[in-house]
């Protein structure tokens, strides 16, 4: 159970880390104050969450979560290729935060009736923290989705770029049974399902246009430690001071 | 243990000096013998950076009064808006913060639409962001002060 468990708690608290640093990227840089805010704070609670997931693995005998978060090359990153992909332009990091943190908020509720209970008492938590950030996503989606022809055009664009990434997110682990077995969690792919219907219903309230599922193969190998070129990079920035003196108390 | 919760009463939230670790509610457990007190407090955010601080603040009160502390950071009794005391949310309103409104009546984040404004009282206001300075903080304007506010948001 241990190795599956901790299988899951690290893809969970890398994709947290990893796209809580590209949100904090647009601090000082939002197109709009609020923006910067609201990217800005939601950094800062997926960094938390990051921390409270890496505290948990450190219960399961893994090492100090500064450690983890810190001193780890891309090669030993879980998290999905989606999350790493630079920020680009505003309307690229607003389907990815819409995509992702939809998948995020389901992941969290379901694991709210984990059989493994520190994981279940973490998700209640932390799901209702996250439904500011579907929110917040949803409200965006639906103006903008429907506002201009280049807001439009410019979010289908992105929506097309990001999905076969956004698939990446349910890459089958090799625990899927063990953990679907042992109520840990539901799985991926019942995740996924879960997915496809809530991207469907908010896409639908927008001019946005879905691309058939069946045509879109989606980008896997981030949770078997298998990255694009923009990971290192992202850690060595990320890592920087921690690297210049590990040992100093802040 | 009234003397303890007493103690604990004088240590305030960093950034809301009037508020009371204990009316805001992230003291879930307190048990004391002899002279060994156990504390359990939770964040309201779980990305609060203010939790350690608190953690320190708590422990430091207690030992200035002789005890000994044990202090633990727990999610058991997770912390939710309406574990903050009335007496919380009168402390808020006065110190210009609208008090998140009773989760009862929080069944959709649709009812973050409007709230009370802690100055005028008015209910014609509007959401300009779920997100503020802090995180759990959300920014509001009043249309009849005619002045943005800040809400210490509902979960």
């Amino acid at each position: 159970m241990n190795l599956a468990l901790k299988e899951l708690l690290y893809k969970m608290a890398d994709d947290q880390l990893i796209l809580g640093h590209r949100n904090s990227e647009w601090t000082g840089f939002g197109p709009i104050l609020e923006e910067d805010i609201a990217f800005s704070s939601m950094a800062q609670d997926k960094v938390g969450q990051s921390l409270a997931l890496y505290t948990l693995l450190q219960t399961l005998g893994e090492s100090d979560p500064d450690i983890v978060a810190f001193t780890r090359n891309a090669n030993q990153f879980h998290n999905c290729i989606l999350v790493e992909l630079p920020n680009q332009e505003y309307d690229f990091s607003l389907i990815r935060h819409f995509l992702f943190d939809t998948a995020e908020a389901l992941r969290f509720e379901a694991l709210s009736n984990s059989s493994y209970e520190p994981l279940a008492q973490l998700a209640r938590k932390i799901r209702g923290e996250l439904r500011y950030h579907t929110l917040h996503a949803n409200t965006w989606m639906k103006q903008l989705g429907s506002a201009t022809e280049e807001s439009i055009a410019r979010l289908q664009n992105s929506l097309e770029v990001a999905l076969p990434y956004a698939l990446g997110i349910f890459e089958p682990s090799l625990y899927e049974a063990e953990l679907i077995d042992q109520k840990i969690f539901i799985g991926e792919a019942a995740l996924k399902e879960m997915w496809l219907t809530k991207i469907e219903t908010i896409i639908n309230q927008t001019q946005l246009q879905l691309p058939d599922w069946k045509t879109l193969t989606p980008v896997y190998g981030g949770r078997i430690g298998k990255h694009s070129e923009h990971l290192q990079p992202l850690l060595d920035e990320m890592s920087e001071v921690f690297r210049i003196d590990p040992t100093a108390e802040w | 243990m009234n003397k303890i919760l007493h103690i604990l009463e004088t240590v305030k939230d960093p950034e809301i000096p009037v508020l009371s670790l204990v009316d805001l509610g992230v003291i879930t457990h307190v048990a004391a013998e002899g002279k060994i007190v156990t504390v359990k407090m939770t964040p309201t955010f779980v990305g609060c950076p203010a939790m350690d601080y608190m953690k320190a603040e708590v422990e430091s009160a207690l030992q200035q009064e002789g005890y000994e502390p044990h202090v633990e950071i727990s999610f058991e009794k997770p912390w939710s808006s309406d574990l903050i005391s009335e007496k919380g949310k009168a402390a808020l309103k006065k110190y210009g913060l609208a008090p998140p409104p009773d989760k009862k009546l929080f069944t959709d984040l649709e009812i973050l639409e409007t709230t009370t404004c802690p100055r005028c009282n008015s209910n014609h206001t509007e959401l300009k962001n779920p997100f503020g300075p802090t995180l759990c903080r959300a920014i509001y304007y009043c249309y009849t002060c005619k002045e943005a506010f800040e809400q210490f948001k509902p979960l």
